[in-house]
């Protein structure tokens, strides 16, 4: 099967006489003896039996639309508009690669551009580059450019963090031996400042998130980044973009490198992935000398006219090699476009309804969890709820798993210290009515 | 003769005109007023475009008329594999069990995502090989950190801390270097020979007790195969190295030969190069890494696992001396649903045929264009899946260089080959037409380089002006990279100061 892809497998024979070979294994004969060999693979199949083999696999998954559910903890149910669909899967952007020729790629540069252009309104730091692969690996990423950028080892970052980024940031950074340093949380869900002043001394970076794992709105963001400053040390800000239409722009709070994840906008969960990493810096040449991943600029061409082309690729692996700021080639261009597709149809008023409405249907969900369970922490919160109960929460879990409702992330095997505790997530996709039966079942159960 | 789009569309924000909307959104639950602390009030000004959506929908529309596809016409781009995306493809990562499932789902509920993973997972097992693979990382690079981490993390664990020098053939992708070099390693380079191939002799002088392994990609960039390879895996295991495959040429030997057979120990694929998935202008991509039983001990968390008493798939955290992870959650599973969709329709055959015609077309390109005024062959002339051929006689009597060349194809409508790469080719273009292009392409494209060939030498001046036919004449990132602007915020100030005229 798959001749259908193969516009020559009709004319082999012609092709290989042309040009003197007399065989396909003629085209092989540098292969040592004996190495090709049958391959225990399945027959090839037509497209409706794989069509319809798959659709029958993937029924086999529950969707959030099946069964509601109240799981974020860094991935979430956003809507995405279908025009967002439509255009990404626009032949011409789908199916080109790297805009490494850029006269013939103008449509994909100009719309990374924009999607640079977007997240640099967003963040409030004029340096954006075109995404690295997810928030995690973005935040492992400005780890290592804060100690290349002050020549320091250490890296400063909340204990209350998603499981996912302390394991992909201990994986990037155990290379250079960086040490990482966690400060816990306070009495208020928050980074403790105490503990952090203790901690600060000689580190490259520190991190902190908007809004914290468990979240809650860090309100001490501007001074945590002045005692940042004071150490020496780069401020590094992770954040949901879903919220800046609300909360101030990290860069305005004094972040010197902003991440997070673009794929809130425009792309759906897919099981996680793919997403896209923002990553900002200041304009500062000593951070962009530094940064990891393509950016795009603009110029112009012979004609003087409006032009755009990757720059500042002097950093980049393929020129840079063992030297370079970053090993990251592919990147995740069509979701960043996706991203800036479906911000630009936000717009301002948009954006700001749209966390506006977040944080009203979080403020619900969480009033409504407090009459089932306890709240440990105060504050304002975006999508993630903490929650305590007193019986085991995975017994919990099942009784609404019967009920067809899928509960929240279990957080005792990630921070034993918080007891039978699970984050309960809502945005703007949540109903009224989930959310009641959700309450109803725990009102029976907890 | 070809002419792209040519629209002078502005940026979106320039589209902008204030009070229009291009969204829709629930009501809350609750109109309830939530008072976010007055130090975390946003009072920064938020400049977003304001547009209707079919402003929305009709500038990107435009933008797409001006950028090229594999579905616009042949994209020979050396390395990068750029083969026909099939379109049931999307049809299927459609579904919306792709789209609307949390990672974070009881197991119960998403034995169809696992089981896509533990199905996948089979395929390239056997396709390479090895005998357990993750598919978390989420690109080839990625991919290639965490197979030079599970090198880190086997000799670590086994005392030997010496181990730091990783070996990197000269010819091999910025990659290799940048992954060992971000693992710690100290990058060696290993010359090539005459040939095209690694060294042997140079390899030898090279490994010693602090060689960690050797990265190599198979055929190599050249798209000639390293008939020595079985030499070059005694040569770096009894040095006790580990050797390392770069997919990034699997397609040349996929369904003939495997890398687990040619001595590998760690392998990576690029599901978007190899398993035909789109390359999204410039991602996403996948690159799951296989190993050896004996390394899959240090495999990223979590693997998944199949239960055959219970016929449940599952997460498996269970991995002693995993390095951890290298990417949040999975790995882009939306990716990996369309290679398995290409796998199951390929199969056995298909699979074998596809490198077989991805040979057949580079070698007949290959011979078409040899002997043409101004191009030379450099090393061998059986090639696999890619030809390099250099420019450096053009350039020498004309002037016109590789780059040149490849700006005056895209006024052909026919994508540049990737040029300057190889390194140790001089004016290098390196062409891959894959096996989805026609003889008719193949032609065509030979065709071009011949006439460029002669408008080189009859006049130079108009190769060197090209590309004509595009959205825009050649670009200068000279003037991109002497003063950036990144953004529209950057783009303003200048504006404003005066210090812009475009």
């Amino acid at each position: 099967m798959g001749k259908h892809y193969l516009p020559n497998s009709a004319h082999k024979d012609e092709m290989l006489k042309k040009i003197g070979f007399n065989s396909i294994e003629d085209l092989f004969s540098d292969v040592p003896k004996g190495m090709v060999k049958e391959f225990n693979l399945p027959e090839g199949r037509s497209e409706y039996e794989v069509f319809l083999e798959l659709n029958e696999v993937l029924s086999k998954n529950k969707t959030v639309l099946e069964m509601p559910s109240f799981l974020g903890a860094g991935t979430y149910f956003h809507y995405i508009p279908a025009h967002v669909k439509y255009l990404i899967e626009r032949s011409e952007f789908l199916t080109a690669y790297t805009p490494y020729q850029p006269e013939i790629s103008q449509g994909m540069l100009q719309a990374l551009f924009e999607y640079q252009s977007l997240i640099a309104e967003l963040v409030g730091l004029p340096i954006v580059n075109s995404s690295m692969y997810d928030w995690g690996t973005a935040m492992a990423e400005a780890a290592l450019m804060s100690a290349r950028v002050t020549r320091k080892n250490k890296f400063v970052v909340p204990e209350h963090m998603s499981p996912e980024k302390k394991k992909v940031l201990h994986t990037y950074t155990a290379g250079p031996g960086l040490e990482i340093e966690y400060v816990n949380w306070n009495e208020r869900g928050q980074l403790d400042l105490e503990e952090l002043k203790e901690k600060v001394e000689g580190a490259a970076g520190v991190y902190v998130e908007m809004p914290n794992f468990f979240g809650i709105l860090e309100e001490e963001i501007r001074a945590i980044g002045e005692i940042a400053h004071d150490a020496g040390a780069l401020f590094v800000v992770g954040v949901d973009p879903t919220i800046l239409g609300i909360v101030e722009a990290p860069g305005e709070l004094g972040a010197d490198i902003v991440v997070g994840e673009a794929a809130y906008f425009g792309n759906p969960m897919n099981f996680g992935g793919p997403r896209a990493g923002i990553f900002a810096v200041r304009d500062d040449k000593k951070l962009i000398r530094q940064m990891p991943g393509r950016i795009i600029g603009m110029t112009k061409d012979a004609d003087g006219k409006r032009a755009f082309v990757m720059t500042l690729q002097t950093r980049e692996q393929h020129i840079r090699r063992a030297k370079a700021t970053s090993n990251i080639c592919s990147n995740e261009a069509l979701v960043a476009v996706a991203a800036a597709i479906h911000l630009a149809s936000l717009g301002p008023r948009g954006l700001r309804e749209l966390g506006e409405v977040i944080l009203k249907n979080t403020a619900y969900l969480k009033k409504r969890l407090s009459e089932v369970a306890e709240i440990p922490f105060e504050g304002v919160n975006f999508k993630d709820v903490l929650v305590r109960f007193e019986k085991s929460y995975e017994e919990i879990h099942e009784v609404l798993l019967e009920r067809n409702i899928h509960g929240g992330f279990y957080l005792k095997p990630h921070f034993p210290e918080l007891g039978e505790s699970a984050l309960f997530a809502a945005t703007e996709t949540t109903r009224k009515e989930w959310v009641d039966a959700l309450i109803e079942a725990l009102r029976e159960v907890a | 003769m070809f002419r792209q789009a040519k629209w002078d569309e502005p940026l979106i924000f320039e589209l902008s005109r204030s009070g229009r909307v291009g969204y829709t959104l629930p009501k809350p639950i609750e109109d309830v007023e939530i008072r976010v602390p007055e130090k975390l009030k946003r009072k920064s000004p938020l400049n977003l475009p304001e547009l209707s959506e079919p402003e929305v929908v009709k500038h990107y529309t435009r933008l797409s008329g001006m950028n090229y596809g594999v579905d616009s016409g042949i994209y020979p781009l050396g390395s990068c594999t750029m083969k026909y995306n099939p379109k049931i493809n999307e049809e299927i990562a459609g579904h919306p069990g792709v789209a609307y499932v949390h990672p974070y789902q009881d197991e119960r509920t998403i034995q169809g995502a696992l089981k896509i993973m533990w199905e996948l997972e089979g395929w390239l097992k056997e396709i390479t090989g090895m005998d357990r693979f993750t598919l978390q990382p989420a690109a080839g690079a990625n991919g290639e950190f965490t197979g030079v981490m599970i090198i880190r993390a086997y000799h670590l664990d086994r005392g030997e801390t010496q181990r730091t020098e990783m070996l990197v053939p000269d010819s091999a992708h910025g990659t290799n270097p940048a992954s060992a070099a971000m693992a710690g390693f100290k990058v060696i380079e290993i010359p090539s020979n005459e040939n095209g191939t690694v060294d042997l002799e140079a390899l030898e002088n090279a490994v010693s007790e602090r060689t960690a392994g050797l990265m190599l990609t198979n055929p190599n960039t050249l798209g000639i195969f390293e008939d020595e390879i079985l030499e070059i895996a005694k040569i770096v295991h009894k040095a006790g190295g580990l050797l390392y495959y770069d997919g990034a040429n699997l397609n040349a030997v996929l369904g003939k030969i495997r890398p687990g057979d040619m001595g590998f120990d760690i392998v990576h694929l690029n599901l978007h190069k190899t398993f035909s998935t789109p390359h999204g202008g410039g991602g996403p991509g996948s690159g799951p890494v296989g190993v050896k039983d004996f390394l899959k001990d240090y495999l990223p968390v979590p693997l998944v696992g199949y239960d055959e008493e219970s016929g449940r798939y599952y997460l498996d955290y269970n991995v002693p001396k995993s390095i951890g992870k290298v990417k949040e959650l999975y790995g882009n599973f939306a990716v990996m649903v369309r290679a398995l969709t290409y796998l199951k329709i390929m199969g056995r055959d298909g699979l074998k045929e596809a490198s077989e015609i991805a040979v057949l077309n580079a070698n007949y390109l290959t011979q078409k264009l040899k002997g043409t005024r101004g191009y030379e062959l450099p090393h061998k002339e059986l090639r696999k899946h890619e030809v390099v051929f250099s420019a450096e006689p053009m350039k020498k009597e004309t002037g016109v260089k590789a780059l040149d060349v490849a700006k005056r194809l895209l006024d052909f409508g026919l994508h540049a080959p990737t040029i300057y790469f190889p390194l140790i080719v001089h004016e290098a273009l390196m062409i891959e037409p894959t096996e989805t292009v026609s003889r008719e392409e193949l032609d065509a494209y030979v065709e071009a380089l011949k006439r460029i060939s002669e408008e080189a030498y009859s006049n130079p001046e108009l190769v060197k002006s090209a590309p004509h036919n595009t959205a825009v004449k050649r670009v200068d990132d000279v003037l991109a990279a002497k003063r950036p602007i990144i953004t529209w915020r950057m783009y303003r100030e200048l504006k404003e100061k005066g210090e812009v005229d475009i």
